[in-house]
């Protein structure tokens, strides 16, 4: 992310979700494509006369050559220095003087740039986006000194947290042979050797039209956006693509434990992650059953009834292009030691195997993912970032409109298939461990 | 992820109003036949109704030696009531999508409540007996005490809740606001279910209570819906008597030695009450400083020209009993003392000099254009409005707040800066390693995390 704003995009990223009546669409989004190929997705929301304009370019850190690793988040930084029309880093200025904010983000599968305005100022931002998909320039000075700003970025959200550490480790070792085994800030030694030309190379080859998805969401129709649309990013002409095949990731025939000792951890946490396909609504269903709220399966159980935990969860997130990851979590009650933590977790997982879940369980956790959907409609960007993350992991819209009908046909069956493809896989998961390290003796300090 | 210490008062000082023409908003005030009053803001367009409240006081009601009462009320409220126990209770929020919070905040007790339309009723009399008859049974209180002290013990390792500790912990000391919020291990040790109840007692009165509500909801629905959750409340909370802090350590560098690659740097002085006439100058002073744009002199000085953090901050914090103006952020060990010694010049400059014309124009246009940006879901709304009562305001100064920032002159802005920015006054926290830097105090763990020792 180019900077930590005030306001949390990926808290918005854990709780996607459907519908309505299930016949219905969610978001009613229009779409058409451009003759040079961008896609563009409008989700009109009258309520405020304020927009979302957001540029998702399908180029993400998984897309970096080995040796290059960062240059996708390195060059999302850059994209803010300036072209002939907008120099000097004034992007965001402008931006700011409209009364908006702007920011971007990269992930593993895509890069993105977004400015929320008053609609008045629609055109500018527009206009804006379009001359930097092709008309960046870079000093040699801006480039050093961004080079620097990511490196502190760096030691700020992964260095300094040793959780942080741990989970570029455990993700390494799940990735074997494939790309998101890489950290997207990229490891330090790399990122230092990155130059002008690296991202140049990549922004030449990857920032099209034909390579992007426009999502505009709030006060704004198809028909008004449509020429605005035209008329600025329609002459820039579509070029040829790289290949973006990936390797494949190699098969996890080993049982791995990865553990970490650090002062600074203050209480033990103990995961296990699967490598899982990606796209499954059963899933992300099961991981609510099992560790989505305070009435979970595994809060009962570990937390209430056996007291074993003070904390337990299970994610699955759904939107990615490649394999993603099933994932569950605990930290111990004082006095409980992490492997009988471990044990009770694994039990849990071994009665979901042999009696499946209860049709109260699955009809509740259908009704909250059901409720959510509702309250992303009460939001501006919430629709936005939905339909970008998913159509920038390569699913398209109706998978999106149409998750909600898809999530109400779900049977307790399928429920019992997706827990048997990521319990029985083939690939062994990856068990973590975090413990507190006692403190060496600290320089020695006195209190006046 | 950043821990956000900002309030929602404070939020809305960042942003600000729209077109002179149109109303921002149009907030609806009432009074509830019980008499509580209540800000609300109509909005069918969605089936969802958003609901703010707050009662004065918050940690103030902590006792001294027992901090963390407020905070295990604030998780232990949603944690069973009347005949309801805690999975029960848990069990009517998750299976009807019914989303309920509580925080204790420095000066008031928060609660947050957002439902669909056609749960709502179920919705507001859950919320009713949170309030009115909370269980804390043994169990409930058992399992919250140790996810707060579990949640103590990973904010240790965390060097920026190091920072902010170590910061409201030394500048704050001798006063309540130098407590810490979620307690400490032995205040966990030691709190018992009649200190929570107690709290409850206290606190939860109506005397002290401010309502405001937006979505799909009219005005007689929510009166009914209010009087139906709070009236049954006592008409008055317990009162307080608290005092106003002075900051402690002027002048001074205080260092928590941390083993990172970075330090955390916090500097503080001095800043300004919300109903100071010159507020609306120094929100405008304070966005030209470091109020998140690349142009602000901070963030151009230490990042766009030099690289030396990923980002830096300055925040107005207006408490009932202090003012605060304070920059942060986190930088390489080796780079502190450069960065120290910008942010002084920029103060420095600040006072000596103030902004350009330009500049004054490009932050009033940020300012004045952005309001609706915080104003585009129904919890937002509620949460506006709810900060705009705590602080005082009334229901249409939404709508004329533009005229008041773009009022201020060059001359508002240089009267302000030289009052608030005085480099004596800078009290300066680092946590990490710092290289070359003059420590006056020298800390061996962060202050108010534990009891003191009996005397």
């Amino acid at each position: 992310m180019r900077f930590i704003g005030y306001l949390s995009l990926l808290a918005f990223f854990m709780t996607l979700s459907p519908a309505f009546a299930a016949s219905e669409k969610m978001f009613n989004a229009e779409t058409f494509t451009l003759g040079n190929g961008l896609k563009v997705i409008v989700i009109p929301n009258h309520r405020a006369p304020v927009v979302t304009h957001m540029m998702w370019y399908k180029f993400g850190a998984a897309d970096e050559q080995p040796g290059k690793s960062g240059v996708a988040h390195f060059l999302e930084h850059l994209m803010f220095k300036g072209t002939p029309s907008v120099p000097d880093g004034q992007f965001s200025r402008i931006v700011k003087r409209l009364g908006g904010n702007d920011n971007a983000f990269t992930t593993q599968d895509y890069t993105t740039y977004y400015q929320n305005v008053p609609r008045a100022q629609l055109e500018t931002v527009i206009r804006m986006e379009a001359d930097r998909m092709k008309n960046l320039t870079l000093r040699e000075e801006e480039v050093a000194s961004e080079r620097q700003v990511i490196i502190e970025e760096r030691r700020q959200r992964i260095d300094n947290q040793p959780q942080a550490k741990f989970q570029e480790q455990l993700m390494s070792a799940l990735y074997v042979n494939h790309p998101y085994g890489l950290p997207v800030i990229g490891w330090l030694h790399e990122m230092r050797t990155l130059t002008r030309e690296d991202a140049f190379d990549y922004y030449n080859e990857w920032y099209a039209p034909n390579n992007a998805i426009l999502i505009v969401s709030g006060d704004v129709t198809a028909a008004t956006l449509k020429p605005l649309a035209e008329k600025y990013y329609g002459p820039i002409p579509a070029q040829t693509l790289p290949d973006r095949t990936r390797t494949r990731p190699a098969p996890i025939v080993a049982s791995q434990r990865l553990m970490l000792e650090d002062p600074r951890i203050g209480q033990p946490v103990i995961m296990k992650v699967w490598r899982v396909p990606r796209g499954s609504d059963a899933m992300q269903i099961l991981a609510e059953i099992l560790g989505g709220t305070s009435t979970s399966r595994f809060y009962k159980s570990l937390v209430v009834n056996k007291k074993l935990a003070v904390s337990v969860g299970a994610s699955y997130d759904p939107l990615s292009l490649n394999d993603t990851t099933f994932t569950i979590y605990a930290t111990p009650t004082p006095g409980t030691s992490p492997s009988a933590l471990e044990a009770a977790l694994g039990q849990e997982i071994v009665n979901v195997m042999a009696q499946g879940v209860t049709l109260e369980e699955l009809n509740s956790a259908k009704g909250r993912i059901s409720a959510s959907m509702t309250y992303y409609l009460d939001s501006l960007q919430g629709p936005a970032i939905l339909f970008g993350r998913a159509l920038g992991s390569g699913f398209s819209v109706d998978y999106v409109e149409n998750r909600p009908a898809r999530i109400e046909r779900l049977t307790i069956d399928d429920i019992s298939h997706a827990a048997a493809t990521i319990f029985q896989s083939e690939d062994m998961p990856v068990a973590g461990l975090l413990l507190p390290q006692e403190k060496p003796a600290e320089g020695k300090g006195e209190k006046k | 992820m950043i821990r956000t210490l900002f309030t929602c008062a404070f939020i809305f000082m960042m942003t600000a109003p729209a077109m002179a023409a149109q109303k921002v908003l149009d907030i609806k005030t009432f009074q509830t036949p019980a008499g509580i009053t209540v800000w609300l803001v109509e909005d069918h367009s969605v089936p969802v109704v958003s609901l703010n409240f707050s009662f004065e006081g918050g940690l103030a009601y902590d006792p001294a030696d027992k901090p963390g009462v407020a905070r295990l009320v604030s998780i232990l409220l949603d944690e069973g009531a009347e005949n309801l126990g805690s999975q029960d209770f848990q069990e009517k929020l998750s299976n009807n999508a019914i989303s309920l919070g509580f925080t204790a905040g420095r000066d008031a007790f928060f609660g947050e409540l957002r439902t669909l339309r056609d749960n709502r009723d179920l919705a507001f009399d859950l919320l009713r007996m949170a309030l009115a008859s909370p269980r804390f049974d043994a169990d409930a209180i058992e399992r919250m005490k140790n996810a707060n002290v579990a949640q103590i013990q990973r904010d240790q390792g965390d060097p920026s809740w190091l920072s902010a500790r170590t910061f409201n912990g030394m500048l704050f000391e001798g006063h309540g606001y130098s407590q810490p919020g979620y307690g400490h291990l032995a205040s966990m040790a030691s709190i018992t279910r009649k200190d929570l109840l107690a709290f409850t007692q206290a606190q939860f009165g109506r005397d002290v209570l401010k309502v405001s509500i937006a979505g799909d909801v009219t005005q007689a629905e929510a009166s009914a819906l209010i009087d139906k959750t709070f009236a049954s409340l006592p008409e008055k909370a317990t009162k307080l008597e608290t005092v106003d802090a002075t900051l402690q350590y002027p002048g001074k560098t205080i260092l928590l030695p941390l083993d990172t690659p970075q330090t955390y740097i916090a500097v503080g002085a001095p800043g300004i009450r919300r109903d100071d006439k010159d507020w609306h100058s120094a929100v405008v002073m304070n966005f030209i400083m470091g109020g998140g744009d690349f142009d602000a002199w901070l963030m151009h000085e230490i990042r766009e020209k030099r690289g030396l953090t990923y980002g830096v901050y300055s925040s107005l914090q207006s408490m009932k009993h202090a003012a605060l103006l304070q920059v942060s952020l986190s930088s390489s060990n080796e780079n502190v003392e450069q960065v120290l010694s910008i942010i002084r010049e920029q103060w420095k400059k600040m006072a000596d000099k103030g902004p350009s014309e330009q500049e004054l124009k490009n932050a009033k246009a940020y300012l004045t254009g952005s309001l609706m940006l915080e104003l585009t879901s129904t919890g937002d709304i509620a949460q506006v409005l709810n900060g705009l009562q705590r602080d005082g305001m009334d229901a249409d100064y939404i709508n004329r707040r533009n005229d008041m920032l773009n009022a201020v002159t060059l001359n508002d802005i240089k009267r302000i800066a030289k009052r608030l920015f005085k480099a004596a006054d800078l009290t300066t926290v680092l946590v990490g390693k710092p290289e070359n830097i003059k420590v006056d105090i020298l800390l061996d763990q962060p202050p108010g995390m534990a009891l003191p020792a009996a005397k």
